[in-house]
């Protein structure tokens, strides 16, 4: 292979790195793609939510044989202090449509399906494989990488650097800070087995439909965090995530705080009698706009994870690599069709492809709300508060309308200032804008 | 605090897959009289418990649970208190779902 020069060097076979290999080899560039895992998949962890679209507009007919789990038709949100919790649902019949928006899926069998696709469009795909670093030329230019199979270098006129969310390679070589604790989440999560027939009757499901639960409140203890609770057809994805930073504050571990979630009172019954057979724990970026890093220079692109982009708010991010990961490619496509150099000057274009598609525009979006989520109260006073009005609300008790309502502002503000529930309340509104 | 039931992380890494590099950890605590609160941090952070306080009161790791999140790193390699690595291609956590 040392003699050998690529056209474009992807390291990593998640979401960006495969929708990046397979638009460029699809076009018939001689691709290399280097992932560490004994196959793709076996170092990925996500809830797991797929979004049809970004996955439709690389592999159109995608439906037909990737191992998709259920076809989302209900979301549920919900705000939980330790016994309750309060909540908004939305179903819709709509959502059992020919072609479905959001899918279940399972990371390591969902992976290996789009590298077999990478690998068929052409693509020379290595697993066991690590990248050690980057190799410039004296110019400081990037012309290739150097593995951990041999050290020889291998050539590339570009290599694009979609290794997730840890950016290893890219520090490494100065190209791009570590990310920070407070930029950070990680999340754990386990898989629990139930028969097809107890997960449908549990979430009021029939066939492939599927129910997605997203969670937040005392269940993080004070964190700024949010957990999940996915139907696949055999199993139940449960995890919860919170900012490294406040792991290391609080000293709370990541495993208790799971198993707390799992004990919820609300919780526990849809679990019940299940098998776990996975554990596992990555990290997720939340920092947004604010925390993404140069993400191009002299011979090198970086997409997906590695450029942090996840939109935590709609937690959207295997859509997010897909897409950075497509317009990269795209990138490249339009500069070797004019035998243009791949200098930062002219892959540049990437960063205005990123610019003018939904993937900047939603982060931008919610640029200021990464520092308003750093808040407690939000994960502490507000759903206890909740849950004590809804309560007061809802008991009949010969106590008059009129004297719920005022004892429920006053709990409040008795609870949180005036001044900081306007604060809190004016801090969202500007960041959600 | 309630009495929560003390969460074993051992019998959770117990379901997982490892092929483990023996003799090459792919992590290192740098050796230390006192450990830093950071480092203290790592014995709590770690998702797989890796990290554990000596009777001397030194932070150490024992790599073969690692699930290579990197939270360790994120905390603790930019002060020079561990070096991180992934492990060789191939070798490591093996996950069956992720
Ligand atoms: C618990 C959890 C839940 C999530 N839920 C959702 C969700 O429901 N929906 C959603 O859209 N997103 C979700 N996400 C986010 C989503 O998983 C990521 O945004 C997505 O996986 C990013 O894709 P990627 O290709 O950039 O990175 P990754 O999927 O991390 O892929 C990086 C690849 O590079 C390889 N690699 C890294 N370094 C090297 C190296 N040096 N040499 C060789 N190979 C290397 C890795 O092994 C890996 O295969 C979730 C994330 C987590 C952790
Ligand atoms: S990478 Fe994650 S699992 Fe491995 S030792 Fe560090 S914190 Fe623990």
């Amino acid at each position: 292979m040392a003699d050998e020069k690529f056209d474009t060097i992807v390291i990593g076979a998640g979401p960006s790195g495969n929708a990046c290999a397979y638009t460029l080899a699809k076009r018939g560039l001689k691709v290399l793609q280097l992932e560490r895992g004994e196959y793709p998949g076996s170092k990925n962890v996500q809830g797991a939510i797929l979004y049809a679209d970004a996955l439709e507009t690389i592999i159109p007919d995608f439906r037909k044989d990737a191992p998709l789990e259920r076809h989302i038709i209900e979301q549920r949100i919900w705000m939980m202090d330790d016994r309750s919790y309060c909540g908004a649902h939305y179903r819709s019949e709509d959502f059992n449509e020919e072609q479905p928006n959001r899918y279940t899926i399972i990371r390591a069998p969902f992976d290996k399906w789009f590298s077999r696709k990478v690998a068929a469009a052409g693509a020379l795909v290595i697993c066991e494989t690590t990248v050690l670093e980057l190799v410039r030329d004296a110019d400081g230019k990037v012309i290739g990488v150097r593995t951990d199979r041999d050290g020889d270098p291998i050539y590339a006129d570009v290599v694009v650097m979609a290794e997730g969310v840890s950016g290893l390679v890219g520090a490494r070589a100065g190209l791009r800070p570590v990310p920070k604790p407070d930029t950070v989440a990680l999340a754990v999560k386990e898989m629990h087995f139930l028969p097809k027939e107890t997960i449908e009757a549990r979430f009021n499901l029939k066939g492939d439909e599927g129910v997605v639960i997203e969670a937040a409140g005392t269940i993080t203890k004070g964190m700024t965090g949010t957990g999940f609770i996915y139907t696949n057809k055999e199993c139940i994805s449960i995890g919860i995530g919170c900012l490294i930073s406040d792991f290391a504050e609080t000293g709370q571990t990541p495993y208790g705080l799971l198993d707390s979630f799992k004990s919820h009172p609300s919780v526990k019954p849809l679990l019940a009698g299940s098998e776990v057979k996975e554990y596992a724990a990555h990290m997720i970026p939340e920092g947004g706009y604010k925390a993404i890093p140069q993400l191009y220079g002299d011979g090198w692109l970086i997409v997906g994870d590695a450029g942090q982009f996840v939109n935590a708010v709609h937690r959207e991010g295997s859509n997010l690599a897909m897409t950075t990961g497509r317009l990269a490619a795209e990138t490249i496509l339009e500069l070797k069709s004019r035998h243009a150099p791949l200098t930062a000057a002219n892959l540049a274009s990437y960063k205005k492809r990123l610019d003018e598609s939904f993937v900047m525009k939603d982060l931008k979006k919610y640029r200021n709300l990464p520092g308003t989520l750093h808040n407690k109260h939000l994960f502490t006073t507000y759903p206890q508060l909740l849950s004590k009005a809804a309560q007061t609300w809802f008991r009949v008790d010969g106590i008059d309308k009129k004297s719920k309502e005022e004892a429920i502002v006053h709990s409040f503000f008795k609870a949180r200032s005036l001044k900081g529930i306007l604060g809190d309340a004016i801090g969202m509104v500007r960041a959600w804008r | 605090m309630s009495a929560e039931p003390a969460v074993r992380v051992e019998d959770k890494l117990f379901q997982n897959r490892y092929l483990v590099d023996a003799g090459r950890p792919h992590i290192t605590v740098t050796p230390h009289e006192v450990p830093s609160p950071r480092l203290l941090s790592l014995t709590k952070v770690c998702p797989a418990g890796c990290y554990a306080q000596s009777d001397t009161g030194q932070v150490e790791i024992t790599t073969d649970g690692c699930v290579e999140c990197g939270t360790c790193r994120v905390i603790a390699e930019p002060t020079g208190e561990i070096t991180w690595n992934y492990p060789r291609g191939g070798f490591g956590v093996l996950f069956k779902f992720g």
